[in-house]
């Protein structure tokens, strides 16, 4: 063997050393799940017996037969459209107004940030109690001042919104994130923008906001992501407000009322964890997965990647 | 780095976060270590409040002083859901003993073979079941021909009244038949404003105990045909109790305006149920209620008795919903014949029965138990040990998937409560062809 053929195979292995760590970990943890994860979707398992194939039974049954799945996705689409959108908007909003204040910002920034130190279950429990339509505070005061006192949590067409309440509510890791951002911004930039005459939307729209635009991709990709995984809010929120708590041996059923805080992760719990069903499990997980894969894809093709103004 | 390459990397990290590792379980079995030999059991269990862990811990007392080369090492306050995680998961740490509050998942249990088939056990301690414990509760411990549980104890379902609101409204006895039952609820009521001062009965499938298969318990009925086919398209009673029920949710105010009642109640749990706190004069519920309730520190007299029948099966009356809690072997265990010791105490042990009987006031599961005179019962509690022992008290039967059959008909329930479904005939059919589909997929 040449010297030279020695040194290239040297540097070969050199640079797989290196890089060993990730790629152990991309084996071990994506790609070793992922492709289990299509292999059980073809079987029938119970995670006890060995698995047998079944062919495309899992994915006939979960798109035809399931009648929970779609609800489920209709759910985790209106989540990821309306819940992440208001969580975004409210998070830059709450971040503009905390950078602008010149007293008592620390204050608000503390409040404002708090309530997303609150643990999930704790949260929505909270929110279902203030929301309860029959002895909550909430619908106390819009009743005394003759307004409409909605179920919330108690009925099909307001459980969403009250959980994009909770979730506003709790935008407190955003608003660190945008006001990090906005104070990033050139200020020599809108020191030109103003003696162009620019108005403060225009400020906003053009210098602000492409400046910030790599971190409003960065809040999008990370809240698609995590409201395809939303699972404890619905679930307390409908185990709670449904009375069916368990412990008389009644087994509960996510969805309640009427299946509208049904999401998908709560039907790979349900699937595989409590009928035993692995394969159709592993079906709506990869559901999951495309839908983040696709949703992902399309922010980064449409925004241009976590390109700024200035890159 | 190319944007192609940053963005594809942005996906994949993106993605990662959604995939879910593939775990499986290892499901051994066959018992081969010595029951007389020194060793350490694991012993899972569902209770949790305080009172109710002291009596297990002083149940697993007398086991270890009647094996003393058997310790037990506790573990409280687990639901299915962990249980399920735990037997999947398997390892040395991981329950030898295993307790489950939900009756209706033993068709899963035993098919799966999340619990061990107790059978050859069973056969070497020679134990003649049909003597030992009543035949619904036999019943509701196996699958198929698959015994993998034994009751651990066991629940009757029956009505709880409020005396005091019963005299006050001249009512002397407690119905009999449903028909008798929708009258009396309808007399017990006040409304108030668009509210109620007092609701005769909380009729809803939300009402806490008032699912469906409390409810079917009281007709004459069955789930399944002899090919094991859903039923209830087919068996009217189905239709006789949901009509009922519609009715009488219609009769005792609407549906809208009771579940905006049932939003002021307190938690099925806690010191503040509807029926303690005297917001519901009559209540659905397990014998537990009982002890509950004078915990709570009413300030009426209760009542108990059986709940009312179909007004042409008065006959039967007397009878009602059995469950309870059901006991295993974890597959997993290396233990598994001093384990099978610890379930041989628990379940049929008379004085071990009695005892944990009198601790957490549940039925007990044995005949022996049930006769003994150290038993202690007044006559409230007196009507959960005859509902218990009713013949014709039943349960619902197990399936290949658990509860999910009972899910998705309580589903079409609460669709057809509220109005929503309007077509009880189609319905039901539309229901039964899913839940063959569900037991299909299962299979």
């Amino acid at each position: 063997m040449s010297t030279l053929a020695v040194r290239r195979r040297r540097s070969a292995l050199r640079t797989l050393a290196f890089l060993s760590p990730w790629l152990i970990g991309f084996a071990v943890f994506f790609a070793y799940p992922l492709i289990s994860t299509v292999y059980f979707s073809l079987m029938k398992y119970d995670g006890f017996n060995t698995p047998e194939f079944r062919g495309l039974d899992n994915w006939t049954y979960v798109f035809s037969d399931y009648p929970m799945f779609w609800p489920a996705l209709r759910n985790t689409l209106w989540l990821v459209l309306v819940m992440v959108t208001c969580r975004v908007v409210f998070g830059l909003g709450v971040g503009l107004l905390v950078t602008r204040i010149k007293r008592g910002a620390g204050v608000f920034r503390t409040l404002f940030y708090l309530p997303y130190l609150a643990p999930p279950v704790a949260a929505t429990l909270a929110f279902v109690f203030l929301l309860n339509p029959g002895t909550g505070p909430v619908n106390s005061v819009l009743d005394s001042v003759g307004l409409p006192t909605p179920g919330w949590f108690t009925d099909a067409a307001w459980s969403k919104p009250a959980l994009t309440a909770l979730a506003v509510w709790g935008v407190g890791d955003l608003m660190v994130i945008f006001m990090a951002a906005l104070l990033d911004v050139p200020k020599e930039q809108y020191e030109a923008a103003e003696l162009d005459g620019a108005s403060a939307w225009q400020r906003f729209r053009y210098v602000t906001l492409p400046n910030i635009s790599p971190i409003v991709l960065f809040a999008v990709v990370t809240g698609v992501i995590q409201t395809m995984q939303y699972y404890t809010q619905p679930l307390v929120a409908g185990k709670v407000a449904s009375g069916v708590i368990g412990g008389s041996g009644q087994q509960f059923e996510p969805g309640y009322p009427d299946k509208s805080t049904l999401t998908l992760p709560q039907l790979v719990y349900n699937l595989g964890f409590q009928r035993f069903d692995y394969g159709a499990a592993c079906v709506v997980a990869l559901v999951l997965f495309a839908l983040a894969m696709a949703f992902t894809a399309l922010l980064m093709r449409r925004r241009g990647g976590l390109l700024g103004a200035g890159d | 780095m190319p944007r192609f390459t940053r963005n594809a990397a942005c996906v994949l990290t993106a993605s990662l976060a959604l995939l879910a590792t593939a775990c499986t379980g290892s499901s051994e079995s066959g018992a081969t270590d010595d029951p007389n030999a020194e060793t350490t059991l694991t012993f899972w269990h569902g209770w949790s409040a305080p009172a109710e862990v002291k009596a297990v811990e002083e149940n697993i007392a007398r086991f270890e002083k009647a094996h003393p080369n058997i310790k037990v090492k506790v573990v409280g306050n687990i639901n299915d859901d962990k249980l399920n995680q735990a037997l999947r998961a398997g390892g040395s740490n991981g329950p030898d003993v295993v307790s489950s509050f939900t009756t209706s998942n033993v068709g899963k249990f035993c098919s799966s073979g999340a619990f061990v088939d107790l059978k050859p056990f069973i056969e070497k301690s020679k134990l003649d079941l049909d003597a030992l414990i009543p035949k619904p509760m036999l019943d509701y411990t196996q699958f198929e021909g698959t015994r993998c549980a034994l009751p651990l104890l066991g629940d009757a379902y029956g009505l709880y009244y409020n005396k005091d609101a019963f005299e006050e409204a001249g009512i002397k006895a407690p119905p009999k038949t449903w028909s008798e039952f929708a009258k009396v609820a309808k007399k017990l009521t006040k409304p108030k404003g668009d509210s109620y001062e007092q609701l005769g009965f909380m009729p809803t499938y939300h009402g806490y105990e008032t699912v469906v298969s409390h409810y079917m318990s009281q007709w004459d009925h069955a789930y399944f045909d002899a090919d094991g086919k859903s039923n209830i398209a087919e068996d009217p009673a189905f239709a006789e109790m949901f009509t009922y029920q519609k009715k009488l949710v219609d009769d005792l105010g609407g549906f809208a305006r009771l579940e905006k009642y049932r939003n002021t109640f307190g938690d099925e749990w806690g010191a503040e149920h509807p029926f303690h706190t005297g917001q519901v004069a009559m209540q659905l519920d397990g014998e537990w209620r009982l002890g509950m309730a004078k915990d709570a520190g009413l300030d009426f007299e209760i009542g108990t008795a059986p709940l009312p029948v179909a007004d042409d099966e008065v006959d039967e009356y007397g009878k009602g919903f059995l469950s309870g809690t059901i006991v295993g072997i974890a597959p997993a265990s290396k233990k598994q014949n001093a384990a099978w010791e610890l379930v041989k105490y628990l379940t049929t042990d008379t004085e071990s029965v009695v005892a944990f009987s009198n601790a957490i006031h549940n039925v007990p599961s044995t005949f022996e138990a049930l006769k003994s005179p150290d038993l202690k019962t007044d006559p409230e509690f007196r009507t959960f040990l005859d509902i218990a022992q009713h013949p014709e008290s039943t349960t619902a039967p197990n399936a290949v998937n658990g509860a999910t059959y009972q899910l998705t008909l309580q589903d079409f329930g609460y669709q057809y409560e509220s109005g929503k479904a309007k077509d009880l005939k189609a319905g039901l059919e539309k229901t039964a062809e899913q839940i063959d589909r569900d037991i299909e997929q299962a299979k």
